[in-house]
């Protein structure tokens, strides 16, 4: 076997479930992209399963509960110009990180055009979305805190609301915090010519790329559960 | 694959940047106009399998990568669905015992201050 087809995921794909099997029974990289992708892909999918069982347990607690749900509609709505919106903080928090992925892929297409000052600003301005979100979130754990809400009970319903607020959330503003310092890392040693004594190649800023969507895919999830359901 | 990764024009990411936009707005707009039941948890399902396919798909190149991969990383989720089928029934067999045991709640939630 020749070296070119040992190391290399370049050939053509066979269409199908046999490209599939070709993938996998060769000697030779099964996923055909660069290993930091793939080892990032399988650190997502363990995240996957981490926030899943997050979500479920959640779901299970608020159907075996037998006092009344809290209303998140209400329990998240604010207060501005003498009128209550529903929801509201929630959703410009929603806006903040969707603009974050937009600004994220502009980064990854920048940096594969080697555009070094575009993809520094794009990755800044993301990481910048991302603090905000982190910011607005603690503002929103504060207003819930000094309403009573505790991860032990509260006074709007069941007990459960409170522990799963706070463990789902907290563990996806970890996720955010940790993603901002990582965006900020990324994004120096762009700037900093880094990767050009490394060949130039800047695939770390679609890895970069991919944590920071999948926070983002995690908070369509929780919007959906937690917030709206 | 392409010799430098994943490279696509700009052109589409504007589009799903945008898409994100108003299936978000749509999603809110579900509270905001107070659907309920099963109309509601419908629409909030949709509008979460839109948003998280374009940004699997399309932000995160999943739809350029080969099946291989694909299969790798999108196929094991599926077992959460028996997680949640499993926790489903068994929450509603805790509820049932606590009815039996407990009987029905008596707590009298507050109203939910205005600020």
């Amino acid at each position: 076997m020749s070296e070119a087809v040992l190391d290399s995921g370049a050939e053509i794909e066979a269409p199908g479930t046999k490209g599939v099997v070709d993938d996998f029974a060769r000697d030779k990289q099964v996923f055909g992209v660069p290993w930091g992708k793939a080892m990032m892909w399988i650190f997502l999918l363990s995240d996957t399963f981490i926030f899943s069982c997050f979500l479920v347990g959640y779901m299970m607690v608020r159907i075996s509960t037998t006092d009344p749900w809290p209303f998140p509609s209400e329990v998240f709505s604010l207060t501005v110009f003498g009128t209550s919106v529903p929801l509201l903080l929630i959703a410009i928090m929603t806006f903040v990180l969707i603009t974050s992925s937009g600004t994220m892929a502009l980064a990854v297409n920048m940096g594969y055009r080697k555009d070094r000052n575009k993809t520094f600003w794009l990755m800044v301005a993301t990481a910048l979305l991302g603090a905000t979100f982190v910011g607005m979130q603690a503002f929103e754990w504060t207003k819930l805190i000094s309403e009573g809400v505790r991860p032990w009970g509260n006074p709007f319903g069941a007990a459960q609301f409170g522990s799963s607020f706070f463990m789902i959330t907290g563990f996806h503003g970890m996720h955010v915090s940790a993603g901002v310092i990582y965006l900020l890392v990324i994004a120096f040693r762009v700037k900093n010519g880094f990767y050009e004594k490394h060949g130039g190649n800047y695939e770390i800023v679609e890895i970069t790329g991919l944590y920071w969507h999948f926070v983002d895919l995690v908070w369509v999830f929780i919007f959906a559960f937690f917030y709206l359901w | 694959m392409a010799e430098e990764g994943q490279q696509h024009p700009l052109k589409i990411y504007y589009w799903i940047w945008v898409l994100l936009f108003v299936v978000s707005f749509f999603s809110y707009m579900v509270d905001y106009l107070n659907f309920q039941g099963a109309v509601r948890w419908t629409l909030i399902l949709v509008f979460m399998f839109v948003k998280a396919g374009f940004i699997i798909a399309i932000f995160m190149h999943m739809k350029w990568e080969r099946l291989a991969l694909k299969l790798a990383i999108l196929g094991p989720p599926a077992a959460i669905l028996v997680l949640i089928w499993l926790m489903s029934y068994e929450g509603l067999y805790v509820e049932d015992t606590r009815l039996e045991y407990y009987g029905e709640s008596t707590m009298v939630p507050q109203e939910v201050p205005h600020h």
